[in-house]
């Protein structure tokens, strides 16, 4: 319960009125779809089915858009990097597990640590050098060099492997072919179960590491006041590195759990990055609780959408959904912004 | 850059002396003979193309400190206008005696160009709302949505405009009256000719009441504001310039290359336009022929060094040459090659 009342911006208790106004809207959004899928013929079960399907990518979205607020309240930065990460960490696994489609679960367990943990040097990589480097410049300038890091990593993936999709075993059967449970007329993946797992465990552990760990508090402190962190001996430089490690740390999760379901490419970093990006905007980019309820929000409103209307339109929804966002959510601006 | 009209003789004339050498061709070397293959016509053209929306993307970005990260949905735009407007004509019950007139492309090119820049300038008055991270977000959002029209055939699929991941081909050249305007020789004088003229629109931009008032938005809005410039309006009427001049530049793109797809639109190419925007110096008018051949070159160099390195290699490898170029630019030479050291702080 601490958590989340210190990891509120005192802005948003303000602004809760107008994102008031949002959330309304979103509801009437979700009982349109509702309406329309009705009159297309659809019915209670399939509409199971779309939550089922949306929660798993809402908690995928939930995961990737915790980064962005992890790195955007202890540096000030919006870090488009993310993407670049939860690609890297699916990728990373493909590589240690040598390629295959099958394998030991110890195998893969460790595969999957490696490759978390080298995508969480990757992440304090990007602060370490590119980052650091200029940390007086203005906030849009290191933004773009976030892009230009994202664009680094999208390339170097698709030079080591290739734009082929690759093929990451499911959890439960260490196979390509994912178990399914049939509950009533909906059917579940097992690696559904596992992403909802890995979401709630993180969620945990991230909540745990910021209320009960020395290092966890002096970057809570670093991201309500940096200057003051710094007079009470709290090396903030660090704090930021160790945030974008983090975030690394979290999209490589996201993207592992995810992968066995859409199959890795090079380029998957773009579109999952932007989803979680517009997750951490309905949490004003700083609150958690916010971001993690927007991710799923957005998961059921996309796949209800794309079961309505057309597959190839799903994509557009989360885009129109984060311009009406920045346009009617004031944003939570950080102290130390110009 | 105080005195404009100098440089911009010079820089015609350079032009003029690149066609040149290509139509005559002294002792039967061509351009890309001369240069070892590193400037060729069609980069030149290219250079050229991308110069006319790089003009308008300097005059947002560096100019009036607006960024935008979808810069090349507005150049999807007018490409897929030119391109359904002239390839699929009977289709939207045009005539066919209509849509073969040597005028009707013409007549197209500037239409797109009025219509792209009226539809920014009314979603320029919504997003420039928006500041810094967020109108970056907002326009990488609005351009992405774009690519994904464009790739989803506009949701009519019965009609077919946009050909889906396949785009349009078989865009037919354009013509002055009987005179097609092709081969490449002749559209690289009409691409210059187009770009020499938006460059100097820039440069008077630029030198103007509204290149001032976009300085003072760009380093103070609040007190812009307080001294009586409209700066929503100002930013709208800028963002709908840099559109249509985009959307000027995709028409003439489809008609060079005769096809358009929709992944030259995508996100990695609104990057591409803003690192070669960087690049050439965010400040300066002149930094969008320099940024565009710049980055050009280098794309064109690591990309043959890339396939004799990785034969087998397909895609879009150049992209991580984008990603340091971005950096470094960013991190060492804020200014970019035209721009003036002294306005560099002030860029982004």
């Amino acid at each position: 319960m601490e958590v989340r009342t210190t990891w509120a911006h005192p802005v948003i208790r303000r602004q809760k009125r107008a994102g008031l106004g949002l959330w309304t809207g979103l509801v009437v959004l979700l009982i349109a779809l509702i309406l329309l899928g009705r009159e297309h013929g659809f019915g209670p079960a399939d509409f199971a089915q779309f939550a089922v399907d949306g929660l798993q990518a809402g908690a995928i979205y939930a995961l990737v858009g915790l980064g962005f607020v992890v790195v955007y309240r202890v540096t000030g930065v919006i870090n488009f990097a993310q993407g670049g990460f939860v690609m890297l960490g699916p990728m990373l696994t493909v590589t240690f597990l040598g390629q295959r489609t099958t394998a030991e679960a110890l195998q893969l367990l460790l595969s999957i640590l490696r490759a978390v943990l080298l995508t969480g040097l990757v992440g304090l990589l990007t602060y370490g050098i590119a980052l650091r480097l200029r940390r007086t410049a203005l906030p849009l300038t290191r933004i773009m060099i976030t892009v230009g890091v994202y664009l680094i990593l999208q390339g170097a993936a698709l030079l080591i492997w290739g734009p082929r999709p690759q093929v990451l075993p499911a959890f439960t059967t260490l196979s390509m072919q994912d178990r399914l449970l049939v509950v009533g007329e909906v059917v579940v993946r097992a690696q559904t179960l596992w992403i909802w797992a890995c979401a709630v465990t993180l969620l945990g552990l991230l909540a745990a590491f910021f209320e009960f760990t020395l290092l966890g508090k002096a970057m809570r402190a670093c991201a309500i006041n940096r200057t003051a962190a710094r007079l009470v001996g709290i090396p903030a430089d660090a704090m930021a590195a160790l945030a974008f490690m983090l975030a690394a740390l979290l999209g490589a999760c996201a993207g592992i759990a995810v992968g066995p379901v859409t199959r890795p490419t090079f380029d998957m970093g773009l579109e999952i990055g932007l989803k979680g990006f517009v997750a951490a905007v309905m949490g004003g980019l700083v609150d958690i609780r916010g971001s993690v309820v927007g991710g799923l929000i957005l998961g059921v409103v996309e796949t209800l959408w794309a079961g309505v209307t057309r597959a190839g339109f799903r994509d557009v929804i989360a885009f129109l959904v984060l311009i009406l966002l920045l346009l009617f959510r004031p944003l939570v601006p950080l102290s130390e912004e110009a | 850059m105080e005195r404009p009209l100098p440089a911009l003789a010079v820089f015609t004339l350079l032009v003029l002396l690149a066609g040149g050498l290509e139509v005559v061709r002294p002792f039967g070397r061509s351009l890309a003979g001369l240069t070892g293959g590193l400037l060729t016509l069609d980069t030149l053209i290219r250079t050229g193309l991308l110069t006319i929306v790089l003009v308008g993307l300097n005059l947002l970005m560096g100019y009036a400190g607006q960024v935008s990260l979808g810069q090349a949905a507005f150049y999807g735009m007018g490409a897929f206008w030119s391109a359904i407007l002239t390839v699929r004509g009977p289709v939207l019950g045009l005539s066919p005696s209509l849509v073969q007139a040597w005028w009707w492309p013409w007549l197209v090119m500037l239409l797109g160009a009025a219509l792209v820049g009226t539809f920014a300038y009314g979603v320029g008055w919504v997003i420039l709302r928006l500041r810094g991270h967020y109108l970056a977000m907002a326009t990488l959002g609005l351009g992405i949505t774009v690519y994904i029209l464009l790739r989803e055939n506009l949701g009519l699929p019965h009609l077919n405009l946009t050909g889906g991941f396949d785009g349009v081909f078989g865009i037919p050249r354009l013509r002055l009256g009987p005179y097609p305007v092709w081969p490449a020789e002749r559209y690289y004088f009409l691409v210059w000719l187009v770009a020499l003229l938006v460059i100097a629109l820039g440069l008077r931009v630029v030198d103007s009441r509204v290149g001032r008032a976009l300085r003072a938005i760009h380093g103070a809005e609040g007190a812009a504001e307080s001294v009586g410039i409209p700066a929503a309006a100002y930013k709208a009427q800028i963002f709908g310039l840099s559109a249509a001049l985009a959307a000027l530049g995709g028409s003439l793109y489809a008609h060079f290359q005769a096809a358009v797809v929709p992944a030259t639109f995508g996100f990695v190419p609104s990057l591409e336009l803003v690192v070669m925007a960087s690049v050439g110096g965010l400040r300066s008018i002149w930094g969008a022929p320099v940024g565009a051949l710049t980055v050009l070159v280098l794309g064109d160099f690591v990309r043959t060094w890339m396939r004799g390195l990785l034969p087998t290699m397909a895609g879009e490898v150049e992209g991580i040459l984008f990603g340091f170029l971005l950096i470094l630019v960013l991190l060492f030479w804020p200014s970019g090659i035209a721009g003036r050291r002294r306005a560099a702080e002030v860029v982004l």
